[in-house]
């Protein structure tokens, strides 16, 4: 095993383990113990970190099921490794964090449990290099995700928050899995690498936009992009850690990975353009807008995940179109928009992580996330208003902190796409820049309200009287981290881009040469575009704050029954009742019809299947002579069972029953089954006697009440199967394409000792067979004691 | 004698089916009896009839008849024995309890 393929296994392996052995332990060891996992998987990715950075991949394959080209193929390249970093860096601040903010009364074991195994299944993703792999874990991370929203399943907005995201993504997932099975067709292997040795090839063939579709939509409804985004919020009912880990800094990037993994297979398109870049705007302006109206300091965080995931994808939306022109001089400048990407995602998982980590600090130790709550905390909290200041600082955008260098580099990006005259952005192209400003503009607003009204202002009185203090310094480590990784890279960008965004630009840029696609990054480049861009974001986002109150109506334009919740509301209960009575429609609780059903889907099935087939055949020629008392005994039971379909009495009924069971016990005399002729005839007996034994206690036989034209249909449906078996025995009875094995037990007497073959079948050759048939008769026999012993106790027994 | 076997395993099967489509519970568990015969015979006719010997090793020194069908029909009479007899008793019990043998009207549960 190497240690590519470790690294994804070990949290497996220590998410099956925490159940073992969480009982033995003192409830607070099991996060320090779990902890120990992401810090060092962290510390070994950084090892790879120099050889990445001078162009190696990594990559080894474990056979898995070859014959169908589904490898446990791993791969580290840059790409991977940002993520992978990301994954084991937030966690291991995450659980950190969660060791002090979670109670010791909570079921912890379940917690780290599903975490490991949500980080388990993340780095899988990030690793793996074949389609079918990655799916697996992908939907995994849904899994677990769904698992961690409802870990606190008492509570009803939990489960519902929980299955909501659970829908929503595991749809897109399977959409994915239908575009993956298209590029498979097309390629013939599910290897990434493979599939971009051959991109030419696919390119026009009819099933790359429907592909390339499907895909986005996984990564769509993944990454929280409108119209899918309606999860993300409802996701919040999860513990705070888990909103700052699963649903800022890494599950709900995947789509984000995704897109960036397959922008060189599909970025040269113009409809991979627009739907990336479009629906990233859309989501930004839509998840900013609606962060200005929340209450819930979460759900600000929530919409503002929503919006910055919009800014990172359209982002590489833009950086597409170099895929399109292709390698140029003048062409590598829009790689840059990709550079921003990455950049901003590492950016947003700084100080998102250490937002939401303030929200938990807060909800902790005041008791309340609601900012018409809140207010004047800084006296009170001081550091987790550090934290928040220079969180929030960094998301709107402003210098000193890596939201700003970012930020800029998005506004140059827009800028520079208008220049272009391909995909018609020359027309509607301008629209870019200006979502992105008023985008940012919102943003700002937001940031301002989460300092503002949570630590500004004066304290209410409810507050003070529970004599707040501020949050153990174990919580208070992660988010510090978190604002000092804010800070240092504002100053020192270039390590990162040097070390960790230029091999990740190699993996999506695979045919661009690499040393001019790493910027420089400066947080001062001259009186650009950008810089008035952000200018203007503050001058105007100032304004718009201090006269909020006039500008709020916009929200009341909407009518309420049209939000895309209520639309996902309506679909949800639509289905489920669309379901229950197509359900309640065959499920009608009659035998009948469920005999119907199967009669009628075998003569479909197998009778169809012979007809295409032209199977039915019929060769007599080497039928056995038919004697004349024979062809009686054949008139006979024919007789007797017509007989029986018109019996008045059940006497009658059981009787001709009967003959016919004797006549087939003849049957067996006359074709050399000496054995099974006694058991026939002893079997029949019995039977005949049961059966008038149990009249006694039952009804005398009424004419069928089935109207005439079921017992029609019903009749027609026997004789189509009677005549389905009867041309199928024909067609199949002198069939002899295998040998038979028969004349292994003929040496009986050699093998098992007896000289009644068909008892040594039964007792030595297939004894277990037997074994079991004593079971069977045994349960019965058991069954039909305990009915008849059985003195009902509740309503209903008429007589015992 | 095989196609003739095969057209009255046909009838026994169409009667079988018509039974057991019926409403009447007791012509229910009559028609699986003569789907069972049915089978029964259609195992035995598809190994071959009158191919050979009694498969008694003391009787004859061969060729036998084919004795594998033998062997698993001697199996499904017993299973069908015990099926039947547990039907029975199910039927008595359920006409104990409903005072009904209609299967229309049994249908449904309490919790419905």
């Amino acid at each position: 095993m190497t240690i590519e393929i470790a690294i994804i296994l070990i949290p497996f392996i220590m998410a099956a383990l925490i159940p073992l052995f969480y009982r033995r332990l003192q409830r607070k060891f099991i996060g320090w113990i779990v902890l120990v996992i992401p810090v060092s998987l962290f510390l070994i990715l950084t090892t790879y970190i120099p050889r990445i950075a001078n162009g190696e991949a990594f990559s080894h394959t474990y056979e898995w099921i070859p014959s169908f080209n589904i490898n446990f193929t791993t791969y580290i390249d840059g790409l991977s490794l940002i993520f992978s970093l990301l994954i084991t860096g937030v966690g291991s601040l995450v659980i950190l964090y969660s060791i002090f903010y979670l109670s010791m009364k909570e079921s912890l074991h379940h917690f780290y449990c599903y975490l490991l195994l949500f980080m388990g299944a993340m780095l899988g993703v990030v690793f793996s290099d074949n389609l079918m792999v990655l799916y697996a874990f992908w939907e995994l991370t849904s899994v677990s995700s769904f698992l961690l929203i409802a870990f606190w399943h008492h509570r009803k907005a939990s489960r519902a928050g929980a299955r909501k995201s659970m829908t929503i993504t595991v749809s897109g997932g399977l959409s994915m899995l239908l575009g993956f099975l298209m590029l498979y067709t097309m390629t013939g292997t599910f290897s990434i690498r493979e599939i971009l040795e051959n991109v030419d090839k696919i390119s026009e063939q009819a099933l790359f936009i429907p592909a390339l579709v499907l895909i986005l939509l996984g990564a769509f409804t993944k990454s929280a992009q409108f119209p899918f985004h309606i999860w993300l919020p409802d996701a919040m009912e999860a513990p705070t850690p888990v909103s700052a880990y699963l649903h800022s800094a890494t599950m709900v990037k995947a789509g984000i990975y995704l897109v960036a993994r397959f922008t060189p297979v599909f970025g040269g398109e113009m409809i991979w353009f627009w739907a990336v870049t479009g629906v990233g705007l859309i989501t930004l302006f839509w998840g900013s807008f609606n962060a200005v109206r929340q209450y819930d300091l979460k759900a600000i965080l929530a919409y503002s995940t929503v919006s910055q995931l919009g800014l990172i994808m359209s982002l590489l939306g833009l950086g597409s179109v170099a895929v399109h022109l292709g390698y140029s001089t003048s062409s590598v400048i829009y790689t840059q928009a990709t550079f921003a990407a990455l950049f901003h995602l590492i950016n947003h998982s700084t100080f998102k992580g250490a937002l939401f980590m303030m929200v938990g600090i807060v909800d902790h130790e005041i008791g309340t996330r609601d900012i018409r709550r809140l207010g004047g905390l800084m006296s009170i909290l001081p550091f987790t208003f550090t934290i928040a200041l220079i969180g929030c600082f960094s998301m709107a955008g402003l210098p000193p902190f890596n939201g700003f260098l970012s930020k800029e580099m998005f506004f140059a990006a827009t800028v520079k796409i208008t220049k272009l005259d391909i995909y018609s952005i020359e027309s509607i192209g301008i629209l870019i820049p200006v979502i992105a400003w008023v985008a940012s503009v919102l943003t700002f607003i937001y940031c301002v309200i989460i300092v503002s009204k949570t630590f500004l202002g004066k304290i209410k009185p409810d507050i003070s009287e529970k004599n707040p203090h501020e949050a153990p310094v174990g919580m208070l480590i992660s988010p510090f981290v978190l604002i000092g990784l804010v800070i240092i890279i504002f100053f020192f960008p270039n390590i990162l881009g040097e070390y960790i965004l230029r091999p990740a630009m190699a993996s999506v840029y695979p045919t661009f040469p690499l040393a001019e696609m790493t910027p420089h990054i400066h947080p001062w480049h001259g009186f650009k575009p950008e810089l008035f861009m952000t200018i203007g974001v503050i001058l105007i986002g100032i304004l718009l704050y201090r006269y909020k109150k006039y500008w709020m109506k916009i929200y009341r334009i909407f009518p309420q029954q049209w939000t895309l919740n209520a639309i996902y509301e309506k679909v949800i209960t639509s289905s489920e009742n669309m379901s229950e009575s197509i359900t309640k429609r065959y499920m009608t609780g009659n035998l009948m019809h469920y005999f119907v059903y199967i009669y009628v889907s075998f003569v479909v099935i197998v009778a169809g299947t012979f007809l295409v087939l032209e199977a039915f055949t019929w060769d007599p020629s080497s039928d056995a002579p038919v004697e004349n008392y024979e062809l009686l005994l054949v008139f006979v039971a024919i007789f007797a069972s017509f007989a029986l379909l018109f019996a008045k009495s059940r006497i009658t009924a059981v009787l001709l029953n009967g003959v016919v069971g004797y006549a087939v016990a003849f049957f067996f005399v006359i074709f050399r089954a000496p054995d099974l002729a006694l058991t026939q005839l002893v079997v029949e007996s019995v039977t005949t006697a049961l059966y008038l034994i149990c009249f006694k206690y039952l009804a005398e036989l009424k004419p069928e009440p089935s109207s005439r034209k079921t017992k029609l249909s019903n009749g027609l449906i026997s004789i189509l199967v009677g005549s389905t078996v009867t041309l199928i025995g024909l067609a199949v009875v002198n069939y002899e394409k295998f040998n038979s094995i028969s004349s292994y037990f003929e040496d009986s007497y050699n093998l098992a000792g007896g000289k009644n073959i068909v008892n040594t079948i039964l007792g030595d050759f297939r004894a277990f067979d037997t074994m079991l048939e004593v079971v069977v008769l045994f349960i019965a026999g058991l069954g039909v004691y305990t009915l008849i012993k059985l003195k009902a106790s509740k309503k209903g027994d008429a007589d015992t | 004698m095989e196609s003739l076997m095969m057209i009255l395993i046909g009838v026994l099967v169409a009667v079988g089916i018509y039974l057991v489509l019926s409403r009447n519970i007791i012509r229910v568990i009559l028609g699986t009896a003569i789907l069972s015969h049915a089978v029964h015979l259609l195992i035995l006719t598809m190994g071959g009839l009158k191919k050979g010997d009694v498969p008694l090793l003391s009787q004859s020194k061969g060729p036998f008849t084919d004795a594998l069908p033998q062997a698993l029909i001697l199996t499904a009479i017993v299973i069908s024995f015990a099926t039947t007899a547990f039907l029975l008793v199910l039927a008595y019990r359920t006409y104990k309890t409903n005072g009904s043998d209609d299967l229309q009207e049994l249908r449904g549960m309490s919790d419905e």
